[in-house]
């Protein structure tokens, strides 16, 4: 065990007593620690490793719903969706960003595979949508191209 | 402390329809300031949504959410009149929590 895993459990601890005890949270159904090594990881294929997904299949069942053209990088809106069944994670990778994982979502058993946000893209770009459902990996592509960057000044 | 949440909820046929806007910098640690001095990152990590005592959404954000994140998402269940809360915390060890009643 490293020093970063120890600060990390430590505070995540640290955090769970502090929101089971001001009755926020329950035990037991606190947060996740929040996955360090996928949202530092650069490049697509780290942060794929990092997420455990290995080399997900491409599915027409997935869906990324987003502009063809964004004019603002700084605010792209981006949804997945997916018609596989029992769906239990979903996450936006965007290939060219800095760091390609933009957001991942845990869906316990009820909520609909179909989540929308808005994410910042620094050039024009593949996103992904990568889905876990029964068990499996499953990805779908959409470019969306950019024409004003949204992580320069 | 933060800026509230802005929760929309409304049930339809069954689901339930969750809007939230949450008031965030969502600051991602690369860009520079006039100086040239690098502003540091400053972002939601976590988010988790609850209808009553069930977890009906976990999220990790990383810095490529846009500033001031939206989230929208659809769960089964769910009645008018009752709760749905959101939590937040970022990098900072800043949280907050709101509700909204569900319409």
């Amino acid at each position: 065990m490293n020093r970063r895993n120890v600060l990390k459990t430590g505070s995540g601890a640290a955090l769970m007593g502090v929101l089971a005890a001001a009755g926020i949270i329950r035990p037991g159904l606190a947060l996740a620690d929040w996955n360090k090594a996928a949202f530092d990881a650069k490049s697509m294929a780290d942060t794929l490793k990092a997420l455990g997904a290995g080399s997900p299949a491409d599915s027409k069942d997935v869906q990324v719903t987003g502009p063809d053209i964004a004019e603002n990088g700084a605010v792209v809106p981006v949804g997945v969706s997916s018609t596989l069944p029992n769906v239990t994670m979903v996450a936006i990778l965007i290939e060219k960003n800095p760091n390609a994982l933009a957001a991942s979502f845990v869906l316990p058993e009820g909520t609909e595979a179909n989540v929308q946000t808005r994410v910042k893209m620094g050039q024009t770009s593949n996103v992904y949508a990568l889905v876990k459902a029964d068990g499996k990996f499953y990805m779908a592509t959409k470019e969306i191209k950019v024409t004003l960057g949204g992580c320069g000044g | 402390m933060a800026n509230p949440m802005k929760i929309r909820a409304a049930n339809k046929d069954g689901v339930t329809e969750v809007k939230v806007l949450i008031s965030h910098e969502m600051e991602t640690g690369q860009r520079k300031d006039a100086n040239g001095a690098i502003i540091p990152a400053w972002f939601i990590t976590e988010l988790s949504a609850k209808h009553g005592d069930k977890v009906v959404l976990q999220g990790e954000f990383g810095t490529a959410v846009s500033k001031n994140p939206y989230l929208a998402f659809k769960f089964k269940g769910g009645a008018k009149g009752e709760k749905v809360a959101v939590s937040w915390k970022d990098n900072k060890g800043d949280s907050r929590t709101d509700e909204a009643t569900i319409a």
